[in-house]
């Protein structure tokens, strides 16, 4: 089993990295895009006989304790497996 | 009298935080191993710069769950003095022990210069051999000093006088000119609502002898003895 944990700048927060990945994909030639935010994607793995719900409220702490700043930052968890 | 400087691995303002408080300050000074727990010795401690943890998942993210810190939350929420420095700053703010959050400069630069901060504020124990409203020539050198916090924090910090310093210009004006790194309102350092807990993204331990530029810093350190000097 594995879980995915994606972060995201809350939406307002300047995203100064985006906005250069947004200045750089354009230099390229890429047209049409409103905004680029940069985010963070951990792939956590878990033991295949771990409770899925148990699992699955354990990585939202690990999320919201360590991987995400709450004051910045938002959360998402998928369990896959 | 004692200080305590917490060392974490990549620390690196620790020894210029420690050369500052033994020569300038003239009080004994010892480093805290990041393993360490007892703090009950020290009077003030002092979170250096540098990149705790490389820096890794966020500035200052890790260094909070180091077994030194719980120590330096009960220190500090039993009134005991923390003064954190840049990387230390970084370090309040994620472990909760300040508002807000530091995040990336607004133009992405690392900036490392010379910057003027004007004192908001004469009433903490680390700025009240200052003046409030006079201006300090010291270093910054960050990637991540950009403070951000939502209107309720900022008004608070306001309401309160907890702002502490602010990015000016060199006669003391504070506009968007001066302000190097995107920091909401100028902010260069904050303190907690009992005042004994302060976070700043300049340096002032780089800035107390002429030889190095400036020895605007000093007279911070000096608030700081001379507020703990009469307890201790």
């Amino acid at each position: 089993m594995k879980a995915k944990v994606y972060v995201s700048l809350k939406p307002g927060v300047l995203d100064p990295q985006g906005k250069a990945i947004h200045h750089s994909v354009e230099l390229l030639g890429f047209t049409g895009i409103s905004d680029v935010r940069q985010g963070k994607y951990f792939e956590i793995g878990l033991e295949d006989s771990a409770n899925r719900e148990e699992a699955r409220e354990a990585v939202a702490r690990m999320a919201r304790e360590v991987l995400s700043n709450p004051i910045i930052e938002d959360y998402r968890v998928e369990i896959e497996g | 009298m004692k200080f305590g400087i917490i060392v974490f691995p990549g620390s690196n303002c620790d020894h210029d935080a420690y050369h500052v408080i033994s020569k300038h300050v003239g009080q004994p000074v010892d480093f805290i191993w990041h393993r360490d727990t007892d703090l009950d010795s020290y009077d003030a401690l002092i979170i250096p710069g540098g990149f705790s943890y490389g820096d890794y998942l966020r500035a200052g993210a890790l260094a909070r769950f180091s077994p030194v810190m719980e120590s330096v939350k009960r220190f500090a929420t039993t009134g005991g003095f923390v003064l954190g420095i840049c990387n230390g700053f970084q370090i309040l703010c994620e472990a909760g022990l300040l508002p807000g959050a530091l995040i990336r400069n607004r133009d992405l630069h690392f900036i490392c210069e010379h910057v003027f901060v004007r004192v908001e504020t004469s009433d903490t124990p680390y700025t009240n051999e200052l003046q409030s409203r006079s201006v300090l020539r010291i270093p910054i050198a960050h990637a991540e000093g950009n403070y951000v916090c939502d209107e309720v924090t900022l008004e608070q910090l306001q309401r309160e006088a907890r702002i502490v310093f602010r990015y000016c210009d060199r006669n003391g004006d504070v506009n968007a000119a001066a302000n190097p790194n995107g920091s909401r309102d100028n902010i260069a350092g904050i303190c907690s609502r009992e005042r004994n807990v302060l976070g700043l993204m300049p340096h002032p331990e780089r800035a107390c002898e002429d030889l190095l530029g400036s020895s605007d810093g000093r007279d911070i350190f000096r608030s700081l003895a001379a507020t703990v000097a009469p307890v201790a």
